[in-house]
């Protein structure tokens, strides 16, 4: 990697005063922007760490919502979230390794957006809130596509809220070598309707498979999605698999994903 | 009641406390006085024209000490390699240059072209990226059968074509066996392809030189499984120095899996810079360097047939192969795709005519060369693939069509000019469906099919040829070495061992084996003897480790050197009790006249060595320190049988390996503990190439999968729990110990019972799949599922 200024403020405030200087990059957990700095792919004048801003840390449940600091570890949202938010907690759980677990935050991985993240499926498929310094953001108008949110230079995600679904399921169908989602589905019941998001498939990154939600919020068992097919246009294709066998495991894994809240 | 100690007891490996405790001394541990770093500059095209390197930027940038490009190796030697095949013609393969750093052309992706050497690493890496490179990108070929195409692009220009060479096995079978395909009544065709696969070992290379002024001695520090080799290949061929003057050291090197036999560039480099610079000169490699410059393994491209007659026995086989050999000659690829797998073609069955043909075949790769079995998988994997197909065709069983066509008497020569001196494939198969639970297979797939899953069951057998080899015979294939091993044995004053041996440990835990053999042949206790490897300044001549020699050869070695030592240890024992040297019995450690009760200690012997007041020094002299070289007279040939069972999802193509088991027959056994974790490892590769390894080079030699983000290595859950088994003992009948090896077996016999218990699950539900090439990916089989 080359030199870079490093910085570990202490409050939100003086994050966003760091993060205005001259290539100044925010650093969550890492486990992207590390590799990419040691593979010299990037070279950010200065790097400010979020980690140590105790506003941004921890877990909390209240009423049908559970909030999550944007620094949270997923080790630590799989421990804490698993009474408020089974589901959400199992898909943390379930992210990388151990160690990726223990430094990886929720914040890094919902703006970094990469299109075969578990984060993004979650936060789409709850319907969550991105809270910013700035504003809150509909997960719906958050995702722009592959590696790209709605977040301005600077802007800097502080939590995370979930409403709390009636069921949840997360599916995940690995990539044999990271492990990242080859394709993995979020679907989530609530009162006013199902949700199903998808990540890992397509090249425009996380997205809603709006049909298989009409079709189950008419009837939620998996038959109602067996006439249902995903056009494999938009998915990605490489060596792990082509663009068809990515839409079979969007269907494949949605059924398994209801069947696993019926 | 398993022994406790000595040969068949398995204490625990004694090499584990440091390596464990993180207090092992890897290459990238040592560290020099003054030492600077170097970075190489490798090419990102895979076939380019060299028209300019401009290194006067990065050589002005902070630290830089100097520039290497190819030009200051014009009068140096190239790499060599250490096997020369001869063609079907008589005529010998052709053989291209392989500069230190590029010369001319560069001609794979990772081709070194320059290297900077800094005071730090970092700076060398900075002003590596400030040489402005004019390279015109040539068409790549990377495609072997493209690569032999009339006005395919040339690797090397100087050559008439990218073909190696045309190998014909045994060319004057090629009739007969023609001839036994006209009149079979039944022939199984099958193309299939050998994946190529990057070695990986947890530990990447790592090369540190030093260069002594004052006494103009060379040193090499390196991730080696050969020592003495990389000294002889080096010195000899590459910087001329003698062996007096270059001394090799490979200390604890973490895995080598064969992609540490071969010399490599960066470790030539290092040498002749720290003498250039008169500073140690250090080079780690990083993971995405080692998946561009350590020399690959497999990748061969292959159409097997089988014939039978009416009654199912096999009449003849051949094959064609295409053996990629990369950009250069790595050290010993000529050697892979002929001498070690044409060889292996009978198997362990008594077809009586066999023919095989390999063109190896110059690509703009990386290079390939030996990697875990080295030949012999590729053999075992087209071999036993064949079979299966051929049963499926028939109808008939493939265990007992296996049985049927077993060689069941030995000594027995194969129609491939090797002789397999023992063996019970029988007794294999018997313990692997007894270890296995063949005869609950049936219940298991009901039990699958009801949780939706398609299970199958595959099996085969497998035979190697280990110990690494007569080195007349292998002089007589072209080998430019010879394979034999050595071993000092200097026992100390106070009955202490040391044993210095040219084996070379990385994983394999010859630090405590070995002493098992010798604590075993005087009958003292283990923690008498030391063994010290991987230094060519106190080790004798050594060829190496690789090929599963190290016990079988390595170990004879050691025996012929402690049989020495207990010859000369008995005269100084009968003049110690004043008796005749015949009567003289060695036992549990003391000495004793045969029908007396006379005895004296082995430490008394050992110290009257040292302390020669009362000793036979008319006779013989003082001290305690036998060395011997040991070259076998015929391979070893380990054999056995394996089991795979899997699941398949139908929905998605996941492949899960619920069971595995593997009977082997190893011979004698020293450590079984040991030998049952070299076999875990080597079926963990096996399975790795089964369902989840491949290099996968794009049309322009671009290597799409240089990292672990998709290059997929087993991991401890996609492996099950194995069920081993080697107490099937046949005794080599030519080595003093009756051992095989152990080391490949794993990784030989597996990828074929892992692809047919798949073919087998695909076809319990009426698919109509009778091949799938690995890896056996999901998306792999669900597309041959929906093919």
């Amino acid at each position: 990697m080359y030199n870079f200024e490093f910085e570990r403020p202490a409050s939100l405030a003086d994050a966003v005063a760091a993060l205005g200087a001259e290539e100044a990059q925010a650093l969550g957990g890492g486990q992207t922007l590390i590799p990419t700095l040691k593979q010299r792919l990037a070279s950010p004048a200065k790097l400010v760490s979020l980690t140590g801003i105790a506003e941004m840390q921890g877990v909390s449940a209240a009423g049908s919502s559970v909030t999550i600091g944007g620094a949270t570890t997923h080790a630590t949202v799989a421990a804490e979230a698993a009474g408020a938010y089974p589901a959400l907690a199992a898909l943390a759980g379930n992210i990388g390794d151990p160690a990726v677990r223990n430094r990886g935050t929720i914040g890094g991985s919902l703006a970094n957006n990469d299109p075969s993240a578990c984060y993004p499926a979650a936060a789409l498929g709850s319907g969550a809130t991105i809270v910013t310094n700035a504003r809150e953001i509909a997960a719906d108008d958050y995702f722009q596509g592959m590696f790209t949110t709605a977040l301005d230079e600077g802007e800097i995600i502080t939590e995370v809220r979930f409403p709390v679904p009636e069921a949840a399921s997360y599916q995940k169908f690995e990539q044999p070598a990271s492990r990242f989602a080859l394709v993995g589905v979020f679907a989530a019941k609530y009162a006013d309707g199902v949700r199903v998001a998808v990540t890992g498939a397509s090249e425009e990154g996380v997205f809603r498979w709006s049909e298989a939600e009409a079709a189950l919020n008419h009837d939620f068992r998996t038959d109602a999605l067996m006439d249902l097919d995903i056009n494999p246009a938009n998915m990605i294709g490489d060596m792990h698999g082509s663009k068809a066998y990515r839409a079979h495991l969007v269907k494949v894994m949605t059924k398994r994903a209801v069947a696993a809240m019926l | 009641m398993p022994k406790d100690h000595g040969i068949g007891a398995s204490p625990k490996r004694r090499e584990d406390v440091r390596f464990l405790s993180g207090t092992g001394n890897y290459t990238d541990d040592i560290n020099l006085r003054g030492q600077a770093y170097v970075h190489f500059l490798r090419s990102d095209v895979a076939h380019g024209r060299i028209n300019g390197i401009d290194t006067a930027a990065a050589a002005a940038m902070p630290g830089v000490l100097r520039i290497f490009t190819g030009a200051d190796f014009e009068g140096v030697g190239g790499l060599p390699c250490g096997w020369q095949v001869t063609d079907k013609h008589g005529q010998p393969m052709q053989e291209p240059g392989h500069p230190v750093l590029a010369q001319g052309k560069v001609r794979h992706v990772g081709d070194p072209i320059a290297a900077v050497v800094a005071e730090t690493a970092a700076q060398a890496r900075d002003a590596a990226e400030a040489i402005e490179l004019d390279i015109e990108e040539l068409p790549a070929v990377v495609d072997m059968k493209a690569a032999l195409q009339e006005g395919a692009p040339k690797v090397h220009d100087d050559l008439t074509s990218n073909l190696c060479y045309d190998w014909g096995f045994v060319e004057e079978n090629k009739g007969a066996v023609e001839e036994a395909f006209q009149k079979a009544a039944h022939v199984t065709t099958l193309e299939l392809i050998n994946n190529r696969l990057v070695a990986n070992p947890m530990e990447p290379r790592v090369a540190v030189g030093d260069f002594n002024r004052a006494s103009g001695d060379s040193t090499l520090y390196t991730t080696s499984q050969n020592p003495h080799v990389i000294r002889l290949l080096m010195g000899a061929f590459v910087l001329g120095i003698p062996e007096h003057k270059l001394r090799v050291v490979a200390p604890d090197v973490g895995g080598g899996f064969g992609t540490k036999i071969f010399h490599y560039a960066e470790e030539a480099f290092c040498t002749f810079a720290a003498k250039a610079l008169n500073r140690p000169v250090k080079w780690t490699a990083s993971r995405s360097e080692a998946f561009i410059s350590d020399a690959h393994g497999r990748d061969h491209v292959t159409k097997i047939q089988l014939a039978l007659d009416a009654d199912n026995n096999f009449t003849a086989l051949r094959t064609d192969t295409y053996a990629n050999m990369g950009a250069y000659l790595s050290t010993f690829a000529p050697s892979v795709p002929t001498w070690l797998h044409g060889t292996l073609m009978a198997g362990n069955y008594r077809t009586p005519l066999i023919y095989v043909n390999v063109k190896a075949v110059f690509t703009n790769t990386v290079p390939v060369d030996a990697y875990r079995g080295a030949g012999r998988p590729e053999a075992t994997y087209q071999l036993e693939r064949v079979i299966d197909k051929a049963a499926r065709e028939l109808g008939v069983d493939p265990i007992a069509l296996r049985r049927q066509n077993f060689i069941t008497e030995f000594p027995y020569a194969t129609p491939v000019a090797v002789e397999y001196d023992t063996g019970d494939y029988n007794a294999t198969m018997d313990k692997l469906e007894e270890i296995g639970d063949l005869a609950g297979f049936a219940a298991r797939r009901r039990e699958s099919e009801a949780r939706g899953m398609l299970r199958g069951l595959g099996v085969n057998c497998y035979i190697e040829a280990c110990g690494i080899a007569p080195s007349n015979l292998v002089g007589q294939l072209g080998a430019r070495a010879g394979l034999y091993e050595s071993a000092t044995v200097r026992v100390n004053a106070t009955g202490g061992l040391v044993v210095m041996t040219g084996s070379h440990s990385h994983g394999q835990g010859h630090e405590t084996s070995f002493p098992q053999v010798i604590a075993e042949m005087i009958g003292i206790d283990e923690s008498m003897v030391e063994i010290v490897h991987g230094d060519t300044a106190n080790t004798p001549m050594g060829m190496g480790t690789y090929g599963s020699r190290s016990l079988a050869v390595g170990g004879s070695a050691m025996v012929r050197a402690t049989e020495k030592i207990i010859a000369k240890a008995k005269k100084i024992a009968a003049h110690l009790m004043e008796a005749a040297e015949a009567d003289i019995e060695l036992k549990d450690g003391a000495f004793s006249v045969a029908g007396t009760d006379k005895s004296v200690a082995w430490g008394d012997v050992c110290l009257a060595a040292y302390v020669p007041h009362n000793y036979p020094l008319e006779e013989i002299e003082p001290g305690l320190e036998e060395t011997a070289f040991y070259d076998p007279s015929n391979f070893t040939y380990p054999a056995g049988a394996y089991a795979c069972e899997v699941e398949v999802d139908p929905e998605t193509g996941k492949v899960t390996i619920e069971r595995f088991a593997a009977a082997d027959d190893f011979g004698n056994v020293v450590n079984p503990m040991i030998v049952s974790g070299q076999v875990h490892g080597g079926l963990a590769q096996g399975i790795g190439q089964a369902l989840l390894e491949g290099a996968v080079y794009d049309e322009n030699g671009q290597l799409l999968n240089a990292s672990y983000m998709d290059y997929a290595m087993p991991r401890a859950s996609d492996v099950p729990f194995y069920t081993v088994d080697h107490s099937c003992v046949t005794p080599c009948t030519h080595n003093p110990l009756g051992v095989k090896g152990c080391g490949e077996a794993g990784a030989i016999g597996s990828p074929p019972a892992v692809v047919n218990a798949v073919v087998d699950a695909l076809q319990s539900a009426g698919r109509d799949v009778t091949h799938i090439d690995m890896p056996l990916s999901p998306s792999r089989v669900w597309q041959a599922m929906h093919g």
